[in-house]
């Protein structure tokens, strides 16, 4: 061993602090409701706004208020995969439990989200293109990302020693990052009959201000929405393994005395 | 090194090899993930007369011309990529979004050198997002032609409110 510890090491030990389930379910209570309500009131706001009070487009009339569920579930959708992603790392190179709670957790929440996306764009595409569906880069990357997340659910799942299921999935979930910067890129690197991104690190947004304020609005209370899910329903697994061991114990005691 | 350490080496080299093995995959199959093709590759190197093609491009303004035979409505338009132009021919319905300067995707078979017969038209709209006041008044400063391509700068208008808009529409002195 080095004297000195190492990175990973360090790391390692910043990253289990919360490995302790009493210190993340402590940390959890508390973060709780600084998800919640800020989403709740934040998406509401955002998609009123959005729905009902933002300008219609000057050629795409009021089918471009979809826009404010689609977008903010695009983002969600490669989001939550990059999270998957993260807890994998942390699960291969830390063993870190917390990290695989989560992985499980994660996983339908992103599908949903995905396919509330898919549903979006489907519902204006019709509209606006004139096709329900196109086998272009950006469509068929995310569809590639639904069936990620599905495999993801079902993988970590399917194992009857759980350990070997976090073990696949965190493998997979890091094999299907790849599909991130595929989906993100998509729209430069090819021609496609999706749109380039409106909303660019480098330029000036091509979407009017009246548009974008509940557009940031609604991104933000769904994302916020989307960690108070996968936090809460992270919470209620640490719970339910802790009652499942102080159910099982007292039984393997009674059987062995 | 540790066994963290070795585990979080062998983790990042896997995902470099898996990037670089998926991006050499993309990049060979470039040519065949390419939604549509432009109006000068095909005039450049004409697919064959049974291959179904789609082709992408700039409704050229001025160029659409609408007729009906009974029902069905037939349309004939210029689509363009700047360098070389085709003409499209479609009968059927047009989505609401088509409109001159607008981009489409044609799909259907070309017939050399510069005709196309479409089955089915697809708008494709652009990333920008405006009211349609600003659109108007946009116009109406001379600033923006919709039949001649995508708006000004994104600067320059997408801080202008919807009422900014109406003001400057008002005060314009009409010109068309």
């Amino acid at each position: 061993m080095n004297a000195t510890p190492t990175f990973t090491a360090r790391a390692g030990g910043f990253f289990h602090r919360y490995a302790n389930p009493g210190r993340f379910l402590k940390l959890g209570a508390r973060l709780q409701p600084w998800l919640t309500w800020p989403a709740v009131v934040l998406t509401l706001v955002g998609l009123g706004w959005g729905l009902f009070f933002s300008p219609a487009d000057w050629q795409q009339g009021d089918s471009v208020r979809i826009m404010y569920i689609h977008v903010p579930a695009a983002m969600l959708a490669s989001g939550g995969y990059a999270g998957l992603a993260l807890c994998g790392v942390l699960s291969l190179v830390w063993r870190h439990p917390l990290a695989d709670l989560a992985a499980v957790e994660i996983g339908p929440v992103g599908a949903c989200i995905t396919a509330l996306c898919l549903a979006t764009g489907s519902l204006w595409g019709k509209p606006m293109w004139g096709t329900w569906w196109v086998w272009d880069a950006r469509l068929t990357s995310v569809l590639v990302l639904f069936f990620l997340y599905l495999g993801h659910i079902a993988l970590i799942r399917a194992f009857d020693d759980p350990q070997r299921g976090y073990r696949a999935a965190a493998i997979l979930a890091l094999a299907g990052a790849v599909d991130l910067p595929i989906i993100k890129f998509s729209v430069q690197w090819w021609n496609t009959l999706h749109q380039p991104d409106s909303i660019t690190l480098t330029g000036a947004p091509t979407m009017s201000s009246s548009m974008l304020w509940p557009l940031g609005l609604s991104t933000l209370g769904i994302s916020l929405g989307f960690a108070a899910i996968v936090v809460a329903r992270t919470r209620a697994a640490v719970m339910e393994s802790r009652i499942r061991a102080l159910l099982s114990s007292p039984r393997r005691k009674g059987g062995a005395a | 090194m540790t066994r963290k350490t070795r585990r979080l080496w062998l983790v990042i080299a896997c995902v470099a090899c898996l990037g670089t093995a998926a991006g050499l995959i993309l990049r060979a199959f470039s040519s065949d993930i390419v939604f549509f093709v432009t109006p000068s590759q095909v005039v450049a190197a004409p697919p064959p007369k049974d291959r179904t093609v789609k082709l992408g491009g700039m409704v050229v303004a001025g160029s659409v011309k609408r007729e009906k035979r009974g029902e069905t409505p037939i349309s004939t338009f210029d689509v363009t990529d700047g360098q070389a132009s085709v003409t499209v021919h479609y009968e059927g319905i047009l989505p609401d979004l088509f409109r001159e300067g607008q981009s489409v995707v044609a799909i259907g078979t070309a017939t050399p050198p510069h005709d196309f017969a479409a089955a089915e038209v697809l708008a494709k709209h652009d990333e920008t997002y405006m009211p349609k006041e600003v659109a108007e008044a946009l116009k109406k400063a001379g600033k923006w032609d919709p039949r001649f391509g995508p708006p000004p700068s994104a600067t320059s208008w997408n801080q202008m409110t919807v009422q900014d808009a109406r003001k400057d529409i008002s005060a314009a002195p009409a010109t068309n």
